[in-house]
């Protein structure tokens, strides 16, 4: 990093592109590709076309929202631990609140995955958005049944002595023992919601940067490059 | 609290789980609930009007 003193070479919002010391520096690379990537008004669009007016299209964000919610009644069940999970009324009211929300979790994204692939949601350049969902989708699956198995108690037993014979079965029980409590938590509270998250985060940049795929009757089944929505409609 | 009360009579979870057997397929009653309801609702989804507020355009 260098220290520019001639305030007139710098260039603004709106202004000239990189000068060649700022091309040299990373943050500034960074910044001018997110902002060549992420213009403001794509990243927080106010209008949607006017397509997107379909109940089909609201799933994402149920499972968004859902998702948000996964984090913050495990983020309250981790503070609080399992012997108040367990015995008090509202540890129980939580720990039913964190399942209840990885189950509408999963509801909500098969059916948005339904949707977007009878819809071929991987139209228009938007390869990258049908990749990341997927991923997302097989990241939150371990990011589940490891749930089941950090519960503490006979059922989280009973669940991972099934599973370890299902995971040896496939070689990874070497490295991945399901009878291993404390590795298994660690799965389940860190690795595996950071993978979720960021693969999410990411599918729902691409969904900004690429735009909401248009039905077959509208777009051009065919077309690589984003079709233009007909009308719009306020967000 | 009635309302609690009602539906845990209407739905016990601490009993054994049931099962549907069909061949070589087993599934247990409520995953495949939790499957017929996510069907009828994509359906429901792609059939039923999405609601338009007052001076949109058509």
């Amino acid at each position: 990093m260098s220290i520019d003193t001639d305030i007139g070479a710098e260039s603004g919002p709106g202004g000239p592109g990189p000068t060649t010391a700022e091309s040299r520096q990373w943050t500034a690379r960074v910044r001018h590709t997110a902002e060549s990537a992420f213009p403001p008004d794509q990243l927080l669009p106010d209008r949607q076309p006017a397509y997107m007016a379909s109940w089909i299209y609201v799933f994402g964000v149920l499972t968004v929202v859902s998702l948000a919610w996964v984090i913050i009644t495990g983020c309250i069940l981790a503070i609080m631990g399992p012997s108040w999970w367990h015995v008090s009324s509202t540890g129980h009211f939580v720990n039913s609140l964190h399942l209840w929300s990885v189950e509408f979790f999963f509801f909500f994204m098969v059916i948005h995955l339904w949707g977007k692939f009878f819809m071929a949601a991987w139209r228009g350049n938007r390869r990258l958005t049908w990749a990341t969902g997927v991923i997302a989708f097989l990241v939150s699956v371990p990011a589940a049944f490891t749930g089941y198995i950090s519960q503490q108690n006979f059922d989280s037993q009973w669940i991972s002595t099934q599973a370890k014979d299902g995971i040896n079965a496939t070689g990874a029980g070497a490295v991945w023992n399901v009878l291993n409590f404390g590795q298994m938590l660690m799965w389940h509270i860190v690795l595996l919601p950071i993978g979720v998250i960021i693969i999410a985060g990411l599918h729902v940049l691409m969904v900004r940067r690429r735009g909401i795929v248009p039905p077959f009757a509208v777009g051009d089944a065919h077309s690589e490059t984003p079709v233009a929505a007909p009308l719009e409609e306020p967000a | 609290m009635v309302l609690g009360a009602l539906l845990a009579a209407l739905v016990n979870l601490g009993g054994t789980g049931k099962y549907i057997h069909w061949g070589f397929i087993q599934i247990s009653v409520a995953n495949f609930i939790v499957i017929i309801l996510m069907i009828v609702v994509f359906i429901l989804a792609i059939l039923l009007p999405f609601p338009k507020r007052k001076g949109d355009r058509q």
